[in-house]
């Protein structure tokens, strides 16, 4: 393994940016390949169906023998609304794999006694997120219902090319939501790319039912990553 | 590999491989790269090696590792990789297999 390689596999690893280090397992030569670059043919096909997955693999590509060490960042959720969902979503965010925490500048509903297990922040989104980058690999989730607290994190997912953006409420919630970001110049694509009304249909009623619809769609979103969430953090 | 995050960096078997190079250490890396059956550690584990024999991470539940170590004394004195294969169709199952009858390989190269 060339030193090199090791260390800019860590270091994009250190700033929460997929990588895979390219072996050739014949001459034992390595390379990193980014989740921005261009790679043709079969070994193109195979890159990319690693950067979803996360799995790392022997592939054999037009006669090369390789080896696909993957690293992608663990995914986080970042709920907005320490709400009764939220609740319900936090057991659930952790058996899938999730980095869960929750915004809620309102101190009586973000409380350590509702959340025991979750790193809360009872502050306005903005003021959290200000210190903190939403990036690729997060998804942001508003539960408010409030467009006080909800509008500014959900431009701040679209701009950041989170892999996940959804927004409780109902479609004329949203519509008038759609209206409040445009004024707050969210383009058409980024307005298209938010989850809303959140979670896949199941049908559900109850907030914990509400929490399986979204955390599967969450999954779904993780796992359907790929060029169009590039071109969507490139825009 | 799979997903990692910034929180497990100390225990990181690729992290602890750079922080000993640093150090002006030798190091192997041991990748397993396939497995069959029930193998106890998923393709992309990690084993890294000094010269001095020291290891950090796993690529298997403690089967095989003292085989990959001294393999990858080896590999760090010729510079040259090395893909083993462990399991119980394999002679050497008998002294250092997988007791779980899986089988795996292992790559291990220097890294330098």
């Amino acid at each position: 393994m060339d030193l090199l390689s090791l260390k800019a596999l860590n270091a994009e690893r250190r700033q929460r940016r997929a990588a895979i280090l390219l072996t050739e397992l014949t001459s034992g030569t390595d390379r990193i390949i980014r989740e921005e670059d261009a790679v043709a043919g079969e070994l193109g096909e195979a890159v990319r169906k690693a950067f979803r997955t996360g799995i790392s693999s022997v592939v054999a590509a037009d006669g090369i023998g390789y080896f696909l060490t993957v690293a992608l960042p663990k995914p986080r959720l970042v709920v907005i609304g320490a709400v009764h969902i939220s609740q319900a979503l936090a057991p659930l965010a952790r058996v899938a794999g999730f980095d869960m925490e929750i915004i809620d500048p309102r101190t009586g509903f973000a409380t350590a006694e509702r959340f025991p297990d979750v790193p809360l922040h009872a502050d306005w989104p903005e003021t959290v997120l200000r210190g903190r980058s939403l990036d690729g690999y997060t998804a942001v989730a508003a539960l408010t219902h409030d467009p006080k607290i909800d509008d500014h994190p959900l431009k701040a997912a679209l701009d950041a090319g989170c892999f996940y953006v959804g927004a409780l409420g109902s479609r004329k919630t949203h519509a008038a939501r759609v209206e409040r970001l445009r004024a707050a110049g969210a383009t058409d694509t980024q307005i298209a790319r938010i989850h809303a009304p959140i979670g896949i249909d199941i049908g559900a009623v109850s907030p914990q039912e509400i929490a399986v619809a979204i955390i599967a769609q969450i999954v779904q979103a993780l796992r359907s990553r790929g060029l169009d969430a590039v071109a969507g953090r490139a825009a | 590999m799979g997903e990692t995050s910034a929180a497990s960096e100390p225990l990181d078997p690729l992290f602890m491989a750079e922080d000993w190079l640093a150090n002006g250490r030798k190091v192997a890396v041991a990748t397993v790269i396939e497995t069959w059956g029930s193998a106890p550690r998923p393709v992309g584990s990690h084993l890294v090696i000094d010269a001095d024999g020291n290891f950090h991470g796993s690529v298997s539940g403690g089967c095989v590792e003292g085989a990959v170590v001294t393999e990858a004394l080896d590999v760090l004195a010729d510079g040259k990789p090395r893909l083993l294969e462990f399991g119980v169709a394999d002679e050497t199952a008998w002294r250092v297999g997988l007791s779980c009858g899986g089988r795996i390989k292992v790559y291990v190269e220097m890294v330098a």
